[in-house]
């Protein structure tokens, strides 16, 4: 049994509280150690792929106690994926806080970037769902952290209803992870699945609810209508690096609700076999709708942003909602694009701000800012990306979901709610990208900070990964293609846990 | 027993939810604290109810309660406790920055609402 999948949970946390006492050492020595370790989780996240492209589940059980006892982490394809684009993300994040001197802001900015890896990574790997609870308060406790660094009457009221409504989400999470434990006698996803095909009758009503119940908890993290309310105001109002970084946060909410329903409510199920999925697919489609209003009636370009997450998230939903290993595989291809383009188009929105001077984000009519060209195309690439025009990855991912929507029997409404709110989201960004770059005052002063190259560098590195999506498309729906056939054959991750025998000679 | 604790449960979740709807953050915080109370018993709970039976392995046992339930409480009220003491700091810096204390800090604060402000 190799330590491989359990480093890319370990790493965050020893360098996060190696990083509390590099405080000593001064802020150059923070910089490049945190810079290091996420360089290091990139070229594990890439390792751990070329494990997980086998096909095979690596179980490494901690503390050496073997399955439905112990807590046991699993990595497989999907996982893999997402911890890649979560160092990747990280990356983009950091070296642009590092770029704009934002970690000065406030305290601890390091530590808590990479705990808030360590949580995530966490909820990516772990195969127990109350463990998945433990890592979900340390994602949180670190975001809230994060979310609040630096300072602002807008961001301290942000943070406050980011907070409660994610304390009343952590106290659901438990009330239905209680529920399934009274009902099931065990939290291992495995075990969990296995136990639900077997349970009796009488039981399924409550499985059921408490399984609805635990959607409903991640469904508030992924930001599932009529859940989404925090969503844009605490993405709009924090630090651009942090927002950008939590591009990756509402993810984990789908990744989860795939994870534990997919597996557990699995084709194993019987009568419980994806009862959830038409929730999925009838919310997805409403939050969609909503998202694409709040892109046009957003007042500043980090609020129609943030809608344009809401957007993706949404698309993502009906992925998972419409429930078929095409769907999935479509799915995890538009995760993969939105999720950084969506960073990107955070720190972009950022530098336009701050180019702005005294107009901010605000779609108003300001003088031309410094570097106008450049950022003017960027910001008309990463539309185009984020708004699924082609030739960009927006676009090839909303066709895959699409076309495997077509065997679905709610197709025409699913076509109807894309495409409609596709096109409200381009008009809309049409508004506000000739707002923001072509009604300018003639003003001969410069208004705001001038193009710092270095942060631009952040921006253009997420950016350019669309195009790298469409000309690598074969290859990377390929993987998909395998990573969703692995996801969906449940029988097989139960195997592969439940039969993972701890490593003899070990003592524990 | 069984009714019992689950009048418990009910009432605290019920309070919680209450005093979680407010408008100021005093108020919900109190409510978020009652909420954990109440799930923590609920998951203390779902190990069923025992009286006077080891958790852990002892040759004189006759039967056992379910020692997994205990450990998941210990974590969660040390989690719940970590989250209220950053959402009581956190309460208080809105308070200091925002001027008042209503959970969506606005502007023109208690002069004109008095009958919300003590609850």
């Amino acid at each position: 049994m190799s330590h491989l999948t359990a480093w890319p949970v370990f790493l965050p946390l020893i360098v996060g509280f190696v990083l509390l006492f590099a405080r000593l050492g001064g802020l150059r020595l923070q910089r490049s150690l945190n810079l290091l370790a996420v360089l290091g989780l990139i070229f594990l996240s890439l390792e751990l792929m070329r494990v997980a492209v086998s096909g095979v589940h690596q179980v490494y059980l901690l503390g050496n106690w073997i399955a439905p006892y112990g807590i046991v982490l699993v990595l497989d394809q999907f996982a893999a994926l997402m911890v890649l684009i979560t160092s990747v993300l990280a990356l983009a994040a950091l070296w642009y806080a590092i770029a704009k001197n934002i970690d000065q802001q406030g305290a601890h900015f390091h530590v808590l970037f990479q705990l808030q890896l360590f949580g995530l990574n966490g909820a990516f790997l772990t195969g127990d769902v109350f463990n998945l609870f433990v890592f979900f308060e340390v994602l949180l406790l670190a975001s809230y952290g994060l979310l609040l660094h630096g300072s602002g009457r807008l961001r301290t009221k942000a943070g406050l209803h980011y907070v409660v409504i994610n304390l009343i989400g952590s106290t659901l999470f438990l009330f239905a992870v209680g529920t399934l434990y009274g009902v099931l006698g065990t939290l291992n996803i495995a075990d969990m699945a296995a136990k639900v095909a077997q349970a009796p009758a009488d039981d399924l009503g409550v499985i059921a609810a408490a399984g609805l119940l635990l959607l409903v908890v991640f469904g508030l993290k992924a930001a599932m209508f009529p859940l989404y309310l925090w969503l844009p105001a605490a993405y709009a109002n924090t630090s651009a690096p942090v927002a950008a970084l939590f591009a990756i946060m509402t993810k984990v909410g789908i990744y989860s609700i795939i994870r534990v329903h997919g597996t557990v409510f699995g084709a194993q199920a019987g009568e419980l076999a994806f009862y959830y999925a038409p929730w999925v697919l009838g919310l997805g489609l409403a939050t969609l709708l909503l998202a694409a209003l709040g892109v046009m009636a957003a007042r500043g370009l980090r609020e129609q942003v943030a809608y344009l997450v809401l957007a993706s998230v949404a698309t993502l939903l009906i992925g998972v909602g419409v429930n078929s290993p095409q769907a999935l595989s479509a799915t995890l291809y538009y995760l993969i694009h939105s999720t950084l383009i969506a960073g990107g188009m955070f720190l972009l929105a950022d530098l336009i701000a701050r180019g702005r001077g005294v107009h901010d984000d605000r779609f108003e009519s300001a003088p031309i800012m410094p570097n106008a060209i450049l950022l003017g195309s960027a910001f008309l690439f990463g539309a185009i990306a984020m708004t699924g025009m082609p030739p960009l990855s927006g676009f090839f991912g909303k066709v895959l979901i699409l076309q495997a929507a077509l065997d679905q029997s709610w197709y025409a409404a699913v076509l109807t709610v894309v495409l409609v709110s596709g096109l409200l989201m381009i008009v809309a960004m049409a508004r506000s990208g000739s707002l923001v770059f072509y009604r300018t005052q003639s003003v001969a002063v410069l208004p705001g900070d001038t193009l710092n190259s270095s942060a631009f560098m952040a921006v253009a590195g997420l950016l350019i990964i669309s195009p790298i999506l469409v000309i690598f498309a074969n290859p990377i729906t390929a993987f998909t293609d395998m990573a969703a056939l692995q996801q969906y054959d449940s029988a097989t991750y139960i195997e592969a846990v439940l039969s993972t025998t701890a490593k003899p000679g070990v003592s524990r | 027993m069984e009714w019992l604790i689950a009048l418990v449960i009910g009432v605290m979740t019920t309070v919680g939810v209450y005093l979680t709807l407010r408008a100021r953050t005093f108020a919900v915080v109190l409510g978020l604290t009652l909420l954990a109370y109440a799930v923590n018993v609920f998951l203390f709970v779902m190990g069923r109810l025992t009286i006077g039976q080891p958790a852990v392995i002892d040759a004189a046992a006759i039967g056992y309660s379910d020692p997994l339930p205990q450990a998941l409480v210990l974590t969660a009220i040390v989690i719940a406790f970590g989250m209220t003491a950053f959402l009581i700091v956190l309460a208080l810096k809105a308070r200091g920055e925002l001027g008042n204390d209503h959970v969506d800090g606005l502007a023109q604060p208690s002069d004109e609402q008095p009958t919300e402000v003590k609850s």
